[in-house]
């Protein structure tokens, strides 16, 4: 028998558990935090919300639940505006199989009434959801792992062959900020594989040229050039301004002088190589996992590592390990999945075969060890049997 | 008779091959093999204070040597050994 709407919610109302803001407060605050979802309108949630509530709209509640909430015994408390919209969507939990769900008596506006603390979330323009819509679909990123990336500062250690793919495609998914560092021009030989840059942009500095590549796809991102070298003198006050290091440096000083900077300024590094057909990654994350100096506690002498003159690479290598630095970037950003730390891949081209090996902490590392002597950053004096120009950054 | 795989940078003095096979009952045997089907590589497998081949990390089955008995390892009919050389990584 048709009901009107007052009697379909009064009715509604018996079934629905209702909790009092203060009681959600100091529950948030213990052991078993509730998750906040707020099923309010886009409008309503970017004008004020309960820190850390989740936000699916009405409409799509019954769609998207399962993605974000995968658990049904989890205790959810659902709020709206005033009361009833929470209701209504408890309503349909319950029916879903959601057991602990409650309804947050007088809603968004009692808890503001009721002096407890509210934000203004951070949301994306209506052009950014459209560019990164492909992103908001996956429920490991969402609006919430966007705005986080559009808030994150990537610094890439050379813009050549691994810093082009992974330049291209952090600034694809918008990661805020973007660091350059290379003190090289781009030569028309680095074309073969270094595809942030261009014929028309031959003889300008890396930094410039990949600078205009990134802004050219992505007007979200702000890049800073650091037409530079890294050396003790500047590495800690530059890589201090950014969250995480993309690594792609081919020279035993940088990566060793990067390493040591990296622990004291507590930086995770995205670490790529590659020669000739072979490539290997692995990510290093202080006092997480191991660092270079674990695997390798000094640099060899420069008669005892590969000469630079027999090195090549096919064109394409670099674009696989780029993009899987890039990858690994988002991950550690976004905190999602399981990254490379303590792991090391090695990727053949010519097999098509990757293997990974287990790396383990040196519990005697001198940079990151029970013992570690660490202090400050040095320079290494190793040069390459070629020209320093020709051998400085990937 | 283990597999051992070879770094680029070493290929050249093991004959230019990728993957080599060698004989022994522990690492060292097998590094021992190694230097002498392969001479210009027993350069670089030379121990240093720790015993270990000095600048290169050397796995078993995916995993580093060190966390197990070092040179005296155990290796098996049909293990892999993989020798890893410190990487300057990238290429200019």
């Amino acid at each position: 028998m048709a009901q009107s709407f007052p009697q379909y919610l009064q009715r509604i109302k018996e079934q629905v558990r209702e909790v009092q803001p203060d009681d959600v407060r100091r529950e948030q605050q213990g052991a078993r935090a509730p998750l906040l979802l707020d099923v309010r309108e886009p409008d309503e949630f970017s004008q004020g919300a309960i820190p850390g509530a989740r936000h699916i709209p009405r409409g799509y509640l019954e769609l998207r639940i399962e993605q974000e909430v995968p658990d049904r015994e989890r205790p959810v408390v659902v709020y709206c505006a005033g009361g009833v919209r929470s209701a209504l969507a408890v309503d349909s939990l319950q029916q879903l199989g959601y057991s602990n769900v409650t309804s947050l008596a007088g809603g968004f506006n009692g808890w503001k009434n009721a002096g407890l603390p509210f934000e203004i979330p951070r949301t994306l323009t209506d052009a950014q959801r459209n560019r990164y819509s492909r992103h908001l679909l996956v429920p490991e990123v969402g609006e919430a792992g966007q705005v986080k990336l559009l808030d994150s500062k990537v610094l890439l250690i050379g813009a050549g062959g691994l810093g082009s793919p992974a330049a291209l495609y952090l600034a694809a998914a918008g990661v805020g900020m973007i660091g350059l560092v290379d003190d090289d021009v781009v030569d028309e030989s680095n074309l073969q594989r270094q595809i942030a840059h261009s014929l028309d942009r031959v003889g300008q500095p890396k930094t410039t040229s990949a600078r205009a590549a990134i802004e050219n796809l992505n007007k979200d991102v702000k890049v800073v050039e650091h037409n530079e070298r890294l050396v003790a003198e500047n590495i800690l006050g530059i890589i201090n301004q950014y969250d995480l290091i993309v690594d792609g440096a081919d020279n035993f000083p940088t990566r060793y002088l990067l390493n040591d900077a990296s622990i004291l300024a507590r930086k995770p590094i995205v670490h790529g190589s590659i020669f000739r057909f072979e490539g290997q990654l692995t990510v290093f994350k202080p006092f997480d996992g191991p660092c270079y100096r674990c695997l390798f506690p000094e640099p060899p002498p420069p008669e005892m590592a590969p000469s630079c003159a027999e090195a090549g690479v096919l064109g394409v290598l670099p674009g696989i390990i780029g993009s899987l630095q890039a990858s690994e970037a988002i991950k550690l950003l976004l905190g999602i999945g399981d990254p490379m730390i303590g792991r090391l891949l090695l990727f053949d081209a010519l097999e098509t075969s990757f293997r990974e090996l287990k790396l383990r902490r040196n519990p005697n590392c001198p940079a990151c060890g029970e013992h570690a002597t660490l202090t400050g950053v040095v320079d290494y004096d190793w040069t390459c049997a070629v020209p320093q120009r020709d051998a400085v950054l990937a | 008779m283990s597999k051992v795989q070879i770094p680029p940078v070493l290929r050249a003095a093991a004959g230019g091959n990728k993957q080599v096979e060698a004989s022994g009952a522990t690492l060292a045997e097998v590094l021992a093999n190694l230097s002498a089907q392969y001479p210009d590589l027993s350069g670089r497998l030379q121990p240093a204070a720790n015993g270990m081949p000095q600048y290169l990390n050397i796995y078993l089955n995916d995993e580093d040597v060190r966390t197990m008995q070092w040179l005296a390892t155990p290796v098996a009919e049909g293990d892999t050994v993989i020798i890893l050389p410190a990487m300057a990584g990238g290429l200019a």
